[in-house]
């Protein structure tokens, strides 16, 4: 009863900035937060009605067709959708085992200095341009793949189809998943690393105390806690992985012809897209770029459905087995 | 500076109408080959002529051809000449004004040879088909005797954008390869039966450089540039040529059967000193302006483009049009209006 009477000369002076200012702050948070929806309808609506030439010519064969030739007018998309997969798949091969390791490092057994430091550099590293990789790639990375690491998979593992083809030049599938794997490398141990900076102090302590070591504790108790953000940090990789442009240009060998080895040339949608659409010829050429966006973006969509999906299933599994 | 030889010609009274109107802003789009010399020259003209401002946006041909189709700039360019259906498209009946010519060579890395290789035309298209796939090939070996060459296989590289440059070396495999012609055809980005793909003259170069038993193509002026190894081709006529400005503008020179709108190819042409594998790069004019002073500061440009302006030509490794040709071509002004 006290309470209103204390209220009120508080009361009186309130209203005059309690009103509008939260209704404007929430309509105008709200209209941009609507704009991510409208520029996410407009870019799909923009692919699908300029792709409207090769959709009704090529229907779904599009996606399923394996022939490419802008002299014929024969569009196909599947030679272009196996290298952007298979590009990003090899990139997380490599990056992630290397980034959650290296995560686990920085924050659970380096010294603070030392990991700063290195956060500060792996940072950096996430800042360099991707045409920067391109040129690291052209001048250290093929040459490397080329004259001692393939020879060396090839001669370890050269009764599989994947890795029994001419090595030739150099660059190709595996050259390009090596630099997206450097390129996404950062992503996974920044996000990973802050993930794991975030799993309360007492989860380590219980663990210690219950007498495990200290990578019992990291392994046991850390890693479960952290298991959604290091998932996000692997998708945030994928996601660059699958639309990276310049430097895969630049490294894969721009072949559209489907290869089994991984030692051969391939080609991604974002390549292609890259390198023909400025001097496409007449507009079917044009057309099945532009569905090429929008098969793309349809892929994203669907890797990222699956992963959320993943998510869902293994934070289950987690919170019964903890 | 050299005002006196545009004043000889028939752009006088053209000026004066220019003048009269103040400033006239003209915008152009199209090919990149030719961009540094286009640059050069609007920038030359604009000194001689303070009223005519003109801006280029190197985008491509094919950009250049669709953005003048649709209107949206006063004349394109481009490294191949228009297709019949797209000229059809032109709201507006557009002329082809060759502006200079480049060439395009076969750049090599093959360790153990130094000095130039020699390539038939049946050497270069097999090597392009996939048929030719070594470098000890007797195709090959017997235009080079006494040249060591490996029995590696060869890397093959090609342009992955498609360009003009791609047109141009396509056109002339299918002029020489009836095969290429079935199999790939002649197209900006034709499907390659073998190689790989880099971007932009730079990408080849580079991949060729990073890649021993390599071979690609570049612009001749890229090469001289990066100082890149280049093979002698065997013409027409049965002689290696070795790529130079002078082969170009005799392979121009030599094409008789060059059609009235300029739009053929100078591929292959015949003649002893003709290199073989040479281009027209084209600036497209439409006949008919809405603005009369605009129409009348294009073609004071044009005259003085193939006049003063053909002397730019060498020194940025271009090769300026033969003298029977710029005749020819000037008989196309007097049909802009």
């Amino acid at each position: 009863m006290a309470t209103p009477s204390a209220a009120v000369p508080q009361a009186s002076s309130i209203p005059k900035r309690r009103f509008g200012g939260d209704e404007v702050a929430y309509g105008i948070t709200l209209l941009f937060s609507l704009s991510i929806l409208a520029i996410t309808v407009l870019l799909v609506y923009e692919l699908w009605q300029h792709s409207a030439l090769t959709r009704d010519k090529f229907g779904l064969g599009f996606i399923g067709s394996k022939l490419w030739n802008p002299v014929t007018s024969q569009f196909g998309a599947l030679p272009f959708i196996y290298g952007t997969v298979i590009t990003s798949i090899l990139a997380l091969l490599i990056s992630v085992p290397l980034g959650v390791g290296a995560a686990i490092y920085l924050s659970e057994l380096a010294t603070s200095k030392v990991s700063n430091t290195l956060t500060f550099l792996v940072e950096l590293l996430a800042a360099v341009p991707s045409v920067i990789f391109g040129l690291l790639a052209i001048f250290t990375v093929i040459p490397l793949m080329r004259d001692y690491i393939e020879p060396a998979i090839q001669s370890i593992a050269g009764f599989l189809p994947l890795f029994s083809g001419r090595i030739g030049a150099g660059a190709g599938y595996l050259t390009a998943g090596a630099i997206l794997a450097i390129m996404t490398f950062p992503y996974i141990i920044s996000v990973s690393r802050e993930a794991l900076m975030a799993v309360p102090r007492e989860q380590r302590e219980a663990a210690l105390a219950l007498g495990a070591t200290k990578w019992e504790s990291t392994w046991d108790a850390v890693l479960p806690f952290a298991r959604l953000g290091i998932m996000g940090s692997v998708f945030l990789a994928l996601a660059r992985a699958l639309g990276e442009t310049m430097a895969v240009t630049m490294v894969i060998g721009n072949d559209r012809v489907i290869h089994t080895s991984l030692f051969a040339p391939g080609y991604t949608i974002a390549a292609v897209i890259a390198n023909e659409f400025a001097e496409a010829e007449g507009n079917m050429h044009l057309s099945a770029l532009i569905e090429l966006g929008l098969v793309l973006f349809a892929l994203t969509m669907v890797i990222n459905g699956l992963a959320q999906l993943l998510i869902i299933v293994t934070t289950k599994k987690g919170s019964a087995k903890g | 500076m050299k005002k006196s030889v545009v004043m000889g010609l028939t752009v006088l009274p053209a000026l004066f109408a220019v003048s009269a109107m103040g400033a006239q802003t003209i915008n152009a789009a199209g090919a990149t080959f030719p961009a540094p010399i286009y640059q050069k020259w609007f920038a030359e003209y604009k000194t001689a002529h303070p009223d005519v401002q003109i801006n280029y946006q190197p985008i491509g041909s094919s950009g250049g051809i669709r953005q003048l189709i649709e209107g949206t700039i006063d004349f394109g360019a481009s490294d191949m000449p228009v297709a019949d259906d797209q000229l059809k498209q032109m709201k507006v009946r557009t002329l082809h004004f060759p502006t200079v010519m480049g060439a395009i060579v076969l750049t090599y890395n093959v360790p153990g040879v130094t000095g130039a290789l020699k390539l038939t035309p049946e050497a270069i298209s097999g090597i392009y088909l996939g048929t030719i796939a070594k470098w000890d090939d007797a195709a090959i070996k017997g235009a080079n005797p006494g040249v060591k060459l490996p029995s590696k296989e060869i890397e093959v590289v090609h342009r992955s954008d498609g360009s003009g440059t791609t047109f141009v070396f396509a056109d002339y495999l299918s002029k020489i390869s009836a095969d290429w012609k079935s199999k790939a055809g002649t197209n900006a980005s034709p499907s390659w039966p073998v190689g790989l793909g880099g971007k932009g003259n730079d990408g080849v170069a580079g991949l060729v450089k990073q890649t021993p038993n390599s071979i690609g193509y570049v612009e001749l002026f890229y090469a001289l540039q990066n100082k890149m190894a280049f093979a002698d081709i065997k013409n027409a006529a049965g002689k290696f040529v070795t790529p130079s400005l002078e082969g170009v503008t005799a392979a121009a020179a030599g094409s008789k059967d060059l059609p009235e709108d300029f739009r053929g190819s100078i591929n292959n042409a015949p003649g002893a000193a003709s290199y073989p594998i040479s281009t027209f790069t084209y600036l497209l004019i439409p006949t008919e302006y809405k603005d009369a002073t605009k129409a009348a500061a294009i073609k004071g440009f044009l005259t003085w483009m193939l006049t003063t302006g053909q002397k730019d030509a060498q020194g940025l490794s271009y090769a300026p049009l033969p003298k029977n040709l710029v005749a020819k071509v000037q008989k196309q002004l007097a049909q802009i209006k």
